[in-house]
């Protein structure tokens, strides 16, 4: 039983060819998958595409054995498919509390909504010392934590990440991932993590997926991916 | 002297329709990134509803009542059938919609009612109240200002302190961002048009009874005013808004008493100029605009 599943995927911008072509990914639930590939592989756009904020071509995407595909991003979030989106994911104009707020809207009532804003300060301390503090102002490692805890939040049932590393120096991406993993593991989460730090990820992640040109080139226990160096010179660059 | 508070007195009136029509300006440009061009034409067709009220039921306030949900009900539509149909990233083709809406809206109610003036009866006086000798504030300046401050501070609550306001100020700053966190970001757009254009209607509500009197173009000089106001303030800024457009107000009845009437729009060209020149976001734009 897989909590996620893509199936047969076209994504494509314009008239252009497809970015993503008939693309296939069972999650099962509660697993934490890497998805890898190198820069233009399609990460970001297979993502983006889940979230619903490209149109599919053809092709489904079920939660849970629901077909969301139809869906408005908004509509997806609140079945429980939650994205972290590359780099700019705060709301800077507002503080860190009305992030978090706003994350929780419309899965909590006020009262739980205190207490789940309370829990992401505990899951995340520098947030807390920033809370009155402008997104603007908020480091990219603080950023970061922001925008998984505002994710975080809303109790997804699938998290969407792409690249959170993007910009961290080692140690706050070590931090980043370790939190992710813990509450994966304490919650049931299931995560799809794209990323360009492979060590990272595979770190992390059970499984491992490598998209080359739009299409799945690797399907693997992370473990076996991590070893493979012929696997990491052909598609992952080093 | 007497003159100066006088002038002063009745600036500050003017300032607070100013104000409160840059402000609608301002909400509909941070929803949707759109200078609503038919902001005045819709408000005066709230007007008009207004008008017709008042004149059934004699009774001002379910006109006034009335003329609010009438520009609520029209931004919302004009939102959803308009504007919403428009292709997103640019901005000609919303300045051309709303441009061709003024048209249709002022034919329209021209061809309905007569292009004629009808005046329109302020529910107090605008006799002033004589402090130690000198004129001061109508009962119907001090009207307008109560009423222009009352709605601006329900505004600021509403978009400061409740989740819907929240809701509508991430949908305005990071539309994308704001969907994946489950905000029904197009409601959002459609209810600031609402807001926009019930504030737009308010302001030509308590200007018309002052000038003279209700006509389909009775507001056009408030908007290119307001216009004005919204961009010395930066149309991001509601309290550009505010401050703009009590200072407008103020210029504009110093110059109208002190040199002519005929001067005051070539003074608040000349301060729009200025502004342009050394700061051309706006006195109390924000440092780094955001620009997607």
């Amino acid at each position: 039983m897989s909590a996620f599943a893509v199936e047969d995927l076209t994504v494509g911008y314009g008239d252009g060819a497809p970015v993503i072509e008939g693309l296939g990914i069972d999650v099962a639930a509660g697993a934490v998958v890497a998805l890898l590939g190198a820069n233009g592989a399609g990460k970001t756009t297979l993502l983006r595409a889940l979230a619903g904020l490209e149109p599919a071509r053809s092709g489904r995407i079920l939660l849970g054995g629901r077909d969301l595909t139809a869906l408005s991003p908004e509509d997806r979030v609140r079945r429980g498919l939650a994205l972290v989106p590359e780099g700019r994911g705060v709301v800077v104009e507002l503080t860190v509390e009305e992030n978090l707020r706003l994350g929780g809207l419309w899965r909590h009532r006020p009262r739980a909504r205190r207490a789940a804003v309370e829990e992401m300060y505990a899951l995340f301390p520098p947030l807390e010392r920033r809370r009155d503090a402008a997104g603007h102002t908020l480091s990219g490692g603080e950023r970061q934590m922001l925008a998984l805890a505002r994710a975080l939040l809303a109790r997804p049932e699938v998290l969407l990440l792409d690249e959170p590393s993007l910009g961290l120096a080692p140690q706050a991406t070590a931090q980043l991932l370790g939190v992710l993993r813990d509450t994966a593991a304490r919650t049931g989460l299931t995560v799809l993590l794209a990323e360009q730090n492979v060590t990272g990820a595979l770190s992390v992640a059970q499984r491992g997926v490598v998209l080359s040109l739009g299409a799945v080139v690797a399907d693997r226990p992370a473990a076996e991916l991590a070893a493979d160096p012929a696997l990491r010179h052909a598609y992952l660059g080093f | 002297m007497d003159r100066f508070v006088f002038l002063i007195s009745a600036g500050l009136a003017r300032g607070a329709v100013l104000a409160l029509f840059a402000l609608s300006l301002v909400i509909v440009w941070r929803a949707a990134r759109v200078v609503n061009f038919a902001q005045a034409a819709m408000a005066v067709t709230a007007v008009y509803a207004a008008f017709a009220v008042t004149a059934a039921t004699g009774s001002y306030w379910a006109g006034l009542l009335t003329g609010l949900a009438a520009g609520a009900l029209l931004g919302a539509a004009v939102e959803r059938g308009l504007m919403r149909r428009l292709p997103a990233h640019a901005p000609l083709p919303g300045i051309i919609v709303a441009i061709g809406l003024v048209m249709m809206l002022q034919a329209g109610l021209a061809i309905a009612f007569g292009p004629e003036h009808r005046p329109m009866h302020p529910p107090f006086s605008e006799r002033p109240f004589l402090i130690g000798g000198v004129p001061v504030l109508s009962p119907y300046d001090l009207f307008t200002l109560i009423a222009a401050a009352a709605v601006m501070g329900a505004l600021a609550l509403l978009f400061g302190r409740t989740s819907l306001g929240l809701q509508l100020r991430a949908a305005a700053f990071a539309p994308e961002t704001s969907r994946l966190l489950g905000v029904r970001v197009p409601r959002m757009v459609t209810l600031g048009w609402a807001l926009a254009v019930a504030t737009a209607a308010l302001a030509a509500m308590l200007l018309v009874p002052t000038e003279l009197g209700l006509n389909p173009h009775a507001v056009d000089l408030l908007f290119v005013n307001a216009f004005a106001v919204a961009v010395i303030g930066g149309l991001d800024s509601p309290i550009g808004a505010l401050l703009a457009g009590v200072g407008v107000g103020l210029l504009v009845s110093l110059v109208t008493g002190y040199a002519s009437a005929s001067a005051a729009p070539l003074a608040v060209l000349a301060l729009l100029t200025l502004v342009l020149l050394v700061r051309p976001g706006g006195v109390f734009s924000a440092k780094e605009a955001r620009t997607a």
